[in-house]
């Protein structure tokens, strides 16, 4: 089971081993109740006496507050049917009308509990409990770019045009992965966001 | 400067050793799927062995040369009208051929001086998924031309010139291939992985037991493992989605094991049944489409020497050619 507290643990936990910047240690991922350390293969020494100590400092110097690690992010999002096309379903099966699914998405507040599937691919916690849906039976072979999805009680926003089972409720101008930036991914985990509604001509206003 | 690809082979991209410190947002450090070969192809033109280079992929690719160029391809056994292995000086305009592969899958071209492809995010790799990284993100094409270092002419003919046990425009010794295949099936260690315990005796032995093929949807991301499949976990209780990393076999629901390859995914739900050792990654990158393996258990301590042992091999051959060049 997804536990909360220790998923902000987890997260906690990886902000203080990145911050230590340990030379041999390439990649830090904290995920839904666990933290990956990636080391140098060159790395010589038992990796995993080496890891126990390490984490063991960490907790015995203090983690980081929760509320320190990560940061607000405001995403824009348009629900448009143009955008939406699972809007309709969603709201048959939940008995809200298509304007309250977006409602009740874009009031939420959300937070990443984990990053994967893809890159700059965030699972967010803290969807209204009225929009919990599984996901969808045969999944789409291609979801459009930025489109906006629920399910399994999260909501996640695709980072690229790939395969994808959720349902699709809007979609967002914004790029979320980009390598030519100096921070590629608009989320990391321990992200608190919110998103925010926008019309169609808004959207367009981006000019993605 | 260039070099132009006259016919592309398959699946031919640029790769280096790989963007690191990126998985936490969700993107895998890619690069080389044998980083064994490209060390030694880049050590054998004198470049340090993290370089950009080609990988080609089963058919290799017509090249060539604008100028008078060092280069060397290393890896798999290719069909190829150039000696493997070993320092080759193509001269400008000449046709370089690679066939068909005929041990291995993989093999890496260097070019002294590396190619001056701008790094994205610290690295010169394609991420094919992501469309970024190495010549526009994508696999190289007819007509496509790869730039050279600028100074590649002088730099070739200087590295050459140093060269011991020079054959016309070759060498008579050769680097040991340390990972194509000798023969199969090939023999890969793994540690149990972390849901090893859930998998009942039957479905633990038959994963140890059973020779497994490369299925021909194999591919960078990760290698499908064909053979009877394995029952699922007895144990169904929810497995969280978790970090992964090169070399997790994880086993979805249809019982075909898959083993997480250079551009795998960083989280993953499946069950982990096993973790292949590091020094063995490469050697199974070796193995193409229908190629065979078998998987024997063996504890962290074990991994960890072999890691050693094969870091060492690929030291004491990189001294070679290092000697080679009279340093």
């Amino acid at each position: 089971m997804l536990d909360l507290e220790v998923n902000a643990f987890v997260q906690r936990l990886a902000a203080a081993v990145h911050a230590r910047g340990e030379p041999w240690i390439r990649d830090v991922v904290p995920a839904l109740g666990g933290l990956a350390l990636h080391f140098d293969p060159g790395f010589d020494g038992v990796i995993s006496d080496v890891a126990a100590e390490l984490i063991e400092r960490c907790l015995k110097d203090g983690l980081p507050d929760a509320e320190n690690v990560g940061r607000e992010v405001e995403v824009p999002v348009c629900y448009d049917r143009v955008f939406a096309p699972d809007l309709e379903e969603v709201a048959a099966k939940t008995g809200l009308s298509p304007e309250d699914v977006a409602a009740r998405h874009a009031k939420g507040e959300y937070r990443v509990l984990m990053m994967g599937f893809a890159p700059g691919h965030a699972y967010m916690g803290g969807l209204d409990a009225k929009l919990a849906l599984s996901r969808r039976a045969t999944p789409r072979a291609v979801v459009p770019m930025g489109s906006v999805a629920i399910a399994n009680e999260q909501t996640v926003v695709y980072p690229y045009a790939i395969a994808g089972g959720w349902n699709i409720i809007g979609r967002t101008p914004l790029v979320l992965f980009d390598a030519k930036r100096d921070q590629p991914s608009l989320f990391a985990a321990g992200d608190r966001v919110r998103f925010r509604a926008i019309s169609g001509a808004e959207f367009e206003g981006f000019g993605r | 400067m260039t070099l132009r690809i006259l016919r592309p082979g398959i699946l031919m991209t640029v790769q280096d050793e790989g963007r690191h410190g990126y998985q936490h947002v969700g993107l895998c450090p890619g690069g080389a799927m044998d980083p064994v070969a490209l060390a030694l192809a880049n050590a054998l033109v004198g470049n340090d062995v993290d370089e950009a280079a080609l990988e080609l992929t089963i058919l290799g690719p017509d090249l060539e040369f604008g100028v008078d160029t060092l280069i060397a391809v290393c890896g798999a056994e290719f069909e190829a009208n150039i000696p493997l292995n070993r320092p080759v000086w193509v001269q400008a305009g000449k046709l370089v051929h690679i066939g068909r592969v005929t041990r291995g899958a993989r093999a890496y071209l260097a070019v002294a001086g590396g190619l001056p492809i701008e790094p994205v995010l610290g690295s010169r790799s394609t991420y094919l998924p992501g469309r970024f990284g190495g010549h526009e993100g994508r696999t190289l094409r007819r007509g496509d031309a790869i730039p050279l270092a600028a100074n590649v002419a002088a730099l070739s003919r200087e590295r050459f010139e140093k060269l011991k046990g020079k054959n016309g425009r070759s060498v008579r010794w050769w680097a040991p291939p340390l990972t194509a295949p000798d023969r199969e099936p090939i023999l890969v260690h793994v540690i149990e992985g972390e849901h090893y315990g859930r998998f009942d005796g039957v479905a633990q032995r038959a994963f140890l037991d059973t020779i497994w093929s490369i299925a021909a949807d194999s591919n960078r991301m990760g290698f499908r493992l064909g053979g009877a499949p394995l029952a699922r976990p007895t144990d169904e209780s929810e497995i969280l989605s978790a970090p992964t990393c090169l070399g997790t076999v994880q086993v979805p629901a249809n019982g075909q094991p898959i083993v997480l390859m250079a551009d795998h995914q960083t989280t993953g739900g499946y069950p982990r049944i096993a973790e292949i050792a590091w020094a063995d990654v490469p050697r199974l990158a070796q193995l193409a489409p229908g190629g065979k393996v078998h998987f024997a258990r063996c504890s962290l301590d074990i991994a960890a020497q072999l890691r050693k042992a094969m870091r060492e091999r690929l030291e004491a051959a990189l001294h070679g050619i290092a000697w080679e060049y009279g340093n």
